[in-house]
């Protein structure tokens, strides 16, 4: 049996007194796009920031390819690693932001270089044809020379997704990344991602895009209030909700 | 160009769209714009104001223009103005220094490197600087050898004396440039301030480290933020080293003032060091210019107004403030 890419162990986020996440138990295999959906404030984006350690859980574990994330681990004790190891561990996950965050100083081809130059260290023009190779995937290798203010909000996300894959992550987490965007410039983006996920990569989306989750996704994930309420097939659980919780969002949403 | 939205759509309801457009609509409209006599009645009194002005300057006996030209490129001008253009680089380069270690101090998580900076600003930019620079110019009655070795009276390796140490140009340098990091500080925390944090999760989620996503995310956007005050802050410390004449520093303003202590050309040598100062500002007007052009890059942005403007803006005497 092979590890799973992704294992979470009763994982437990609070922000002061507000408990975001209450116990998360999950495995992802490899390969595996996983949709997450939930009403807003019920820990989704929360939970894929633990992943990468952007948030710092206050109990429980990750374990992203077998290894534990953020914390070395000897007689039941965890000590934080060393920025440069959690910098290698995130360097290996992927992250798409809702706000894009692209460097805006920079222009589409110079944003996906960046982590090539600036992390792994490779010379500016095997850069520059990796990250070619990689606009062209997105299909916006005549935009290569923009700043993200002079593309459309669909075209920066996709240079976004341009720029993480250009780490060669393992791991690929989405965090709402459609849900900024005008309706008509979803679907470019979901193209993106749904031939990301036919190649191979494991991917977590957090989402409204039901349509999505059921097309593409292999497993979804319903939480609220920082609990999983229920997971399974997509078709399976969009047809038939077993719980009232997730029938009362998916009434709402679908 | 300016036809309205209600004519490109026809669906939507307005009296564009009501009745027919007409055969022919113009390519550009044609407005008449109305007489505004006020204003043509205000620039004829301000060119005449500036006419009168001119004149009464350029024919004023008590200007001796002739002393002006005389002295405009004198060899002791010449020195005075190297030396306030060799203060204001050197403390400018010390103050944006400065200014950089105390702003991220300032937004460190340590609470003793957020008192130590905080405590820098409030002393600094609550004190005059003429104050400081009398200190600095004194500072050996207080200390009056500087050593190196053990802290808190401990055996010293070596020492000198304060006063071979602290020349007139080292005080004016040290008052000038450690003021100028209390204000560059907070200009680069605004900066700083300004970058919104999502890109250091971006770079964070890249894996870059805190001092690569502070090089090469963070600044260059705080870049932006940062440089226009910059640029006034040179602009305004080109005059500010003028102050340094109360410590015997040999700038511009002091040689000026001692050539007509043994001349009296009082004010002809006043407007000789006054144009060398319009010099100055007007070609660090230019460079900033173009600074503020080159990191504006990507935000979609010109730099507001035209270069001819920006000059005419930095000559205002409203840029030194302490």
């Amino acid at each position: 049996m092979t590890t799973p890419m992704v294992r979470c162990q009763s994982l437990r986020k609070s922000f002061g007194r507000l408990e975001v996440l209450r116990g998360i138990d999950m495995v992802i295999e490899r390969g595996q796009v996983v949709c997450v959906v939930g009403p807003s404030g019920s820990g989704k984006s929360t939970l894929l920031r633990c992943l990468n350690h952007l948030e710092e859980p206050q109990a429980g574990r990750v374990y992203v390819d077998g290894e534990l994330i953020g914390y070395s681990e000897r007689g039941g004790r965890l000590r934080p690693l060393p920025d440069a190891r959690l910098r290698r561990q995130r360097e290996s996950i992927g992250m798409v932001f809702q706000r894009f965050h692209l460097f805006p100083h920079r222009t589409a081809v110079e944003n996906v270089m960046e982590g090539l130059i600036a992390v792994k260290g490779v010379g500016a023009a095997d850069a520059r044809k990796r990250a070619d190779d990689l606009l062209d995937r997105v299909g916006l290798a005549d935009r290569a020379h923009h700043y993200p203010a002079q593309l459309s909000g669909g075209q920066q996300q996709r240079v976004a997704i341009a720029r993480s894959l250009a780490m060669s992550p393992k791991l690929m987490l989405f965090d709402e990344p459609t849900s900024a965007l005008d309706p008509e410039l979803v679907g470019d983006v979901l193209e993106v991602m749904k031939n990301l996920a036919a190649s191979g990569m494991t991917m977590i989306v957090v989402t409204h895009e039901m349509g999505f989750a059921r097309e593409v996704g292999d497993h979804l994930v319903f939480m609220d209030e920082g609990m999983i309420i229920e997971q399974g097939p997509p078709r399976d659980l969009l047809a038939a909700p077993q719980h009232d919780r997730t029938r009362a969002f998916l009434s709402k949403v679908l | 160009m300016n036809r309205s939205v209600d004519e490109r759509d026809p669906a939507a309801p307005g009296p564009a769209s009501a009745g027919p457009a007409g055969p022919e609509t113009p390519e550009t409209n044609r407005i008449s714009h109305p007489v505004r006599p006020g204003r043509w009645l205000a620039a004829g009194v301000t060119a005449l104001v500036l006419a009168w002005l001119g004149w009464s300057v350029a024919v004023n006996p008590n200007l001796h223009w002739d002393i002006v030209v005389a002295y405009q490129f004198d060899r002791v001008i010449m020195d005075g103005l190297r030396v306030t253009i060799q203060l204001t680089v050197a403390s400018m380069a010390i103050g944006v220094v400065l200014g950089v270690v105390v702003a991220l101090m300032q937004v460190s998580d340590s609470q003793v490197l957020r008192a130590g900076a905080i405590a820098y600003v409030w002393f600094f930019r609550g004190t005059p600087l003429l104050v400081q620079l009398i200190f600095w110019f004194n500072i050996a009655l207080i200390f009056p050898e500087i050593g190196l070795g053990v802290p808190f009276g401990g055996p010293k390796l070596v020492t000198w004396e304060t006063n071979a140490l602290v020349t007139g140009f080292v005080a004016a340098l040290l008052g000038l440039s450690i003021n100028e990091g209390a204000y560059m500080s907070e200009i680069v925390r605004a900066g700083l301030r300004a970058v919104d944090p999502g890109q250091q999760e971006a770079a964070a989620a890249l894996g870059m480290s805190r001092l690569k996503i502070m090089k090469r995310v963070v600044l260059p956007q705080a870049m932006r933020i940062i440089v226009p005050p910059t640029g006034n802050q040179f602009i305004s410390m080109l005059k500010t080293t003028s102050l340094v004449s109360v410590i015997a520093g040999a700038d511009l303003l002091t040689v000026a003032q001692r050539l007509y202590l043994t001349n009296f050309e009082v004010i002809a040598l006043l407007i000789v060091a006054s144009i060398w100062y319009l010099v100055l500002t007007t070609v660090a007007s230019v460079g900033q210019y173009f600074l503020e052009r080159r990191f504006s890059r990507g935000f979609g942005v010109t730099v507001p107004g035209t270069l001819r403007g920006r000059i005419g803006r930095n000559l205002r005497f409203s840029g030194s403030t302490r």
